[in-house]
């Protein structure tokens, strides 16, 4: 099958596209960013999703398949770019399957779209409204596209669409929101909260949207690995210290001394669990995850020791 | 582990080691970092109920009747009322069925909301399974075969004054819609002698307000500590609710006064025999 990922360059656009090939998909990709040495077979068309180049892409290769990976979850861009791409991007890409005949797309959420609060439940359902989005403003283009992406469901009934909530990604690359908030060697916590934290390695991150489209799924689905674990526990088996600062000393240090630079809205996160129900996910698919909560953070400890051991000295 | 660099280690609490020969039979499915899929913590279940254990077994004096009522294993939903001015019901309860029972089990409560707000209750309540109070919560929880903790008095409940420790407020509904939903047994229970260990004389709405509380009661002697009273807990056989969820209000209203009379029944024979007016052999708990 002929298979169109937005975003390619990225971590993850990568690992769908190496496991895709791997499995005698014809894989092109979109992205603004260049992937220098792409596997042999592997297209890639550097342009912005949102631009003319974009849909000549559509209109000349005729890809089966979609992919679109091609938002931005990151909180260091204005959210008026975020916006532009998360939203505008993902309206273009959807018209774009529509107008071009593409039969099934895969949308790539995140499940930060459910929110973190002290009385949310844990194990969303799908069903589920969005709650966080007064609570953390910024995460607001990423909960809009998500329902957005969702509408192509009653909107382009011809195109299997499949909106996947993702918990967090880890592993060797070091790559993502929860890689980011752990670089350092310390981590900063809300002293007096430890919450639950859902998280799969990237590999299976990407089977799993490899698996959705060999399903050719529709409707809105879950993703997770292995059973949740306490924040405590992820920053001891990822070999960092913890940190536990009372709330306001926690704002003020974000993006200092070291720490990660995160929006203070972001608090709600490092005090209050997202945890999903990925149940029917698993029975739609038979998804399951292969690496372990333990295998996934070691793998990340172990990537970020030997890159400070062979890269040169940093700081005393 | 003594020393692990968590929060949880700001409180220094020791664990017993015959709590965590107990702790280890709990039949729940614990990883390798002995923490469960809703976030409870073997070692914090430790320090719980090695605080719990002096509590249950040297300050009160605490008579359990019934607790064969208590499934050993599967769905449950513990039914009863509130007395005293703060959870020391609760506790006891947790306490019962984890000292009482082979294997132990963990009674989970459905905490109340504020609690989830404030540093360090927060993380301990989700620590030894006391979730949130969310109709969410309870169903999951009993379609994953554990045993829930229910007061359906609310705080309300609570906030019962002293000279009427030993009645029933009104009861929430949702319970027995919970109940009839996951097709679990209710086992109702009652339990007398809260009000004699905490005697609240008033309740401080107002100032609990501004503090995040839903009250503060205050004794005669000031603070709610309770005292070393002795504290009557019975468990009633299961009651098998029958109908659906989904039945009209007045129905649903039929199957709460049914468990509702069954706890005053037994909250009356729990009366009589903390008067010394009922043997223990006089019991009717089915």
């Amino acid at each position: 099958m002929k298979v169109l990922i937005t975003g390619i360059a990225g971590n993850l656009g990568r690992l769908v596209a190496t496991q895709l090939l791997e499995q005698g998909h014809e894989v092109l990709g979109i992205d603004r960013r260049p992937w220098p040495n792409a596997p042999e077979g592997i297209r890639v068309f550097q342009a912005d999703i949102r631009k003319r180049p974009a849909e000549d892409v559509f209109r000349t290769q005729r890809p089966e398949a979609l992919i679109h990976l091609a938002t931005v979850t990151h909180l260091t861009l204005p959210s008026r770019d975020r916006d532009r791409v998360n939203l505008g991007g993902t309206q273009a890409v959807f018209d774009h399957c529509n107008a071009y005949g593409v039969r099934q797309a895969v949308f790539v959420g995140r499940h930060t779209y459910y929110g973190a609060a002290s009385d949310s439940p844990l194990y969303h359902s799908e069903s589920e409204p969005p709650m966080g989005v007064h609570s953390f403003p910024e995460l607001a283009d990423l909960v809009a596209a998500d329902l957005y992406a969702g509408s192509a469901l009653w909107r382009f009934p011809q195109l299997d669409t499949a909106v996947l909530r993702f918990c967090y990604s880890l592993g060797p690359r070091a790559q993502g929101t929860l890689a980011a908030y752990l670089r350092g060697p310390r981590v900063p916590t809300v002293l007096g909260f430890d919450p639950l934290f859902q998280f799969m390695h990237e590999e299976d991150a990407a089977r799993a949207i490899v698996t959705a489209q060999a399903h050719s799924l529709r409707g809105v689905y879950n993703v997770a690995g292995p059973a949740p674990v306490p924040l405590s526990v992820i920053i001891r088996e990822t070999g960092r210290t913890n940190v536990p600062l009372p709330v306001p000393l926690f704002k003020l240090s974000l993006g200092r001394f070291g720490f990660p630079n995160l929006p203070s809205d972001a608090i709600d996160h490092i005090k209050f669990p997202v945890v999903m129900d990925a149940s029917a996910f698993r029975s739609a698919t038979a998804f399951e995850h292969r690496y372990s909560e333990d295998e996934t953070l070691h793998a990340f400890r172990d990537a970020a020791q030997s890159a400070s051991r062979e890269g040169p000295a940093r700081g005393p | 582990m003594v020393g692990r660099m968590i929060p949880a280690s700001l409180i220094p609490l020791p664990t017993h080691p015959e709590v965590m020969e107990r702790v280890e039979r709990i039949e729940l499915p614990f990883s390798s970092h002995g923490v469960d899929p809703y976030g409870i913590d073997k070692h914090e279940l430790g320090r719980f109920f090695t605080l719990l254990r002096f509590f249950y077994s040297q300050y009160f004096t605490i008579n359990v009747f019934g607790v064969e009522h208590v499934p050993r294993h599967g769905r449950g939903m513990l039914v009863g009322n509130h007395s005293g001015g703060w959870a020391i019901d609760a506790l006891m309860v947790i306490a019962s069925t984890f000292f009482e029972l082979e294997p132990p089990r963990l009674a989970q409560g459905m905490a109340e909301k504020f609690l989830k707000k404030v540093p360090f209750l927060s993380w301990f309540t989700n620590r030894i399974g006391q979730l949130t109070g969310l109709p969410q919560h309870s169903v999951r929880l009993l379609e994953d075969e554990r045993l829930l903790l229910v007061f359906p008095e609310g705080t309300r409940g609570t906030a019962k004054l002293y000279r009427d420790r030993d009645s029933l407020v009104g009861f929430g509904t949702g319970f027995a819609r919970i109940a009839l939903k996951t097709r679990a047994p209710i086992i109702p229970f009652a339990f007398i002698g809260g009000g004699e260990a905490i005697p609240t004389v008033v309740n401080l709405y107002g100032i609990g307000k501004r503090l995040g509380l839903p009250y503060i009661p205050i004794t005669p002697y000031g603070i709610a500590w309770p005292l070393p009273v002795s504290l009557q807990l019975l468990y009633g056989a299961p009651i098998h609710l029958e109908g659906s969820a989904s039945d009209p209000d007045e129905v649903i209203a039929i199957q709460v006064e049914r468990v509702r009379s069954v706890i005053a029944d037994l909250i009356r024979q729990g009366r009589k025999l903390r008067q010394g007016k009922l043997g223990p052999s006089e019991l009717k708990l089915r």
